[in-house]
């Protein structure tokens, strides 16, 4: 049952985006959302739609798994929709008690809804298409200026994979924990959440304690294998940036160039 | 070489809380020298200081009193202790526990990278592990979805792409099924003659120990045989005395003879038991 929980999103695949570099898709979606959020008006707004739609359909993933990706904050987009359609100025379009709908307030509605929606299938498009060891990977190549404040980046990109070659192998074990528990009468399926919530306590001991053990060896192991930190370590797949990261670099720079110019030449709406 | 690794009058004792004044020693006086391309079985039963000693020899316990020395260099000397652990390569129990990335090879690169391989020397090294291991196939594979036997196949993959002189497993096969233990055990004696490396073999199963070219015997942290398989497992009634098991044919032989029927002094495996009793029996 906790098997099936996949583990982060990533499809593999050999489309245009799978095949550019981490660093480069983590850069132009940090870009993107920046630029979705720069939108004034609904030209701007359109174009970096209609750029965001195009980059989704090039990752040959079907639309639908993007759609998935926005049911989980549905009710987050309703709720800051609502309140923003009844906030605002301009013309007043329809009045009730309190309640006002305005020019603006649609406006501002149309635009947070479009704007959150955009941001998480966006976001969507670098971890479906990176797998995670590439994403640790660019993370902690991205982050090496930081080191400079003392950002200690190669025991966080350390931790990020250990974390994640973890999870599956926890999520066994709680399985295992669970089924013993069961086994000796343990009742995890009925009765209100607190009661359910208690139930896991069982689980949940066993686990952490097997964890420790868990950790104490695989940093015994680590230090067999002369584990010593970040200092003087070399990599074995070392990726550099290509053509095709230049190409997508230089489309988005035009389409947010495009966004920007857009934002002077047409009257801003919000 | 000679005197590959020298333990001298080791004495081991684990730090532990000071209530209890009189704890033992883990090991108490370890005297052993183990040359280089030898497999040497170590055996015992829990708590006989096995597992203690394995970690002694590439630093990762140090003496309390005695000395280690690897290679003519002190586990004691702080400053050479990455160039020790480069030697001597350890494999622990749980396969799953010395595991650090998620895709197998970049695990079998982990050691290499640590000590700081170049880039393409690196993607030679794993691929020549991974061949040597007979895991090739799965080098891009994720290390849940593989049995316990090949991830512990990675495992000694991951210290062979390292190129140490010798390998110390702890008990890697405790926690496999019989296929799991053949692949392992056939793996080992592969590294053994093929690759030249010293191996070091702590065990419970006395059939694994018979493999090698010396067994070891440990009993509450001292040394209480030191042989030939031959010689060691022909003592039957000195093992049965500190509660170890001799191998089963070589138990059952041992029962015959004590019946008063003529049969080999020693015998280890399978087929030289079914040898003797043929003879017998014609």
């Amino acid at each position: 049952m906790v098997r099936d929980i996949t583990l982060g999103q990533f499809m593999p695949g050999t489309s245009v985006i799978h095949r550019l570099q981490a660093r480069t898709k983590i850069i132009l979606l940090i870009a993107l959302i920046v630029f979705i959020f720069l939108c004034k008006n609904f030209i701007s707004l359109l174009l970096i739609t209609l750029f965001s739609l195009l980059t989704i359909l090039m990752t040959r993933i079907s639309f639908f798994k993007y759609l998935k990706s926005l049911r989980v904050i549905l009710f987050i987009i309703i709720i800051t929709g609502l309140f923003n359609l009844f906030y605002g100025s301009g013309v007043i379009l329809w009045q009730w008690w309190q309640l006002t709908i305005t020019l603006g307030g649609v406006y501002n509605a149309l635009f947070v809804i479009v704007r959150i929606a955009l941001l998480m299938m966006v976001s969507a498009v670098l971890t479906y298409t990176t797998s995670p060891t590439d994403l640790t990977d660019a993370l902690e190549r991205l982050m090496k200026p930081l080191t400079v404040f003392h950002v200690k980046v190669h025991e966080i990109a350390m931790m990020m994979t250990i974390a994640l070659r973890f999870i599956p192998v926890l999520l066994e074990e709680t399985d295992k924990i669970m089924n013993a528990q069961k086994a000796r009468g343990a009742d995890m399926e009925s009765g209100g959440i607190i009661k359910r919530v208690k139930a896991l306590i069982p689980v949940l001991i066993p686990l952490f304690v097997s964890s420790f053990r868990r950790a104490s060896d695989l940093a015994m192991a680590m230090e067999c294998r002369c584990y010593n930190g970040g200092k003087g370590r070399t990599k074995m797949k070392v990726s550099h940036f290509k053509l095709n990261d230049l190409f997508a670099a230089i489309i988005s720079v035009t389409v947010f160039a495009g966004v920007i110019v857009c934002n002077i030449l047409f009257p801003a709406v919000i | 070489m000679k005197d590959f690794i020298k333990i001298e009058n080791l004495y081991f004792q684990y730090e532990s809380s000071e209530e209890n004044e009189n704890r033992s020693y883990a090991l108490s006086g370890v005297d052993l020298t183990i040359n280089k391309g030898e497999f040497v079985a170590i055996v015992g039963h829990n708590g006989c200081g096995k597992s203690t000693l394995a970690k002694h020899l590439n630093s990762i316990y140090l003496p309390t009193t005695g000395d280690v020395t690897v290679n003519g260099i002190n586990t004691k000397d702080d400053d050479r202790i990455f160039e020790i652990r480069k030697t001597v390569g350890l494999v622990l129990q749980n396969p799953d526990n010395q595991i650090v990335a998620g895709i197998v090879e970049e695990d079998v690169a982990f050691g290499c990278e640590n000590i700081g391989v170049e880039q393409k020397e690196i993607r030679k090294r794993v691929d020549n592990a991974l061949k040597a291991v007979d895991m090739y196939d799965y080098r891009l594979h994720s290390p849940d979805k593989l049995s316990g036997g090949q991830k512990q196949r990675i495992a000694i993959a991951g210290i062979i792409a390292m190129e140490p002189e010798c390998i110390v497993l702890d008990e890697p096969t405790a926690m496999l099924d019989p296929q799991g233990r053949d692949e392992v055990m056939n793996t080992i004696l592969r590294l053994n003659k093929e690759m030249g490396i010293t191996i070091i073999l702590i065990t419970h199963f006395m059939e694994e120990a018979v493999l090698a070219g010396r067994v070891i015997v440990m009993d509450s942290g001292k040394v209480l045989l030191d042989g030939t398989p031959k010689k060691v497992f022909s003592q039957v009634e000195l093992m049965k005395k500190h509660r170890l098991s001799v191998p089963q044919a070589t138990e059952l032989i041992y029962r015959l003879r004590n019946c008063g029927y003529e049969l080999p002094d020693c015998v280890l495996d399978e087929e030289e038991c079914v040898q003797a009793l043929e003879k017998l029996l014609k």
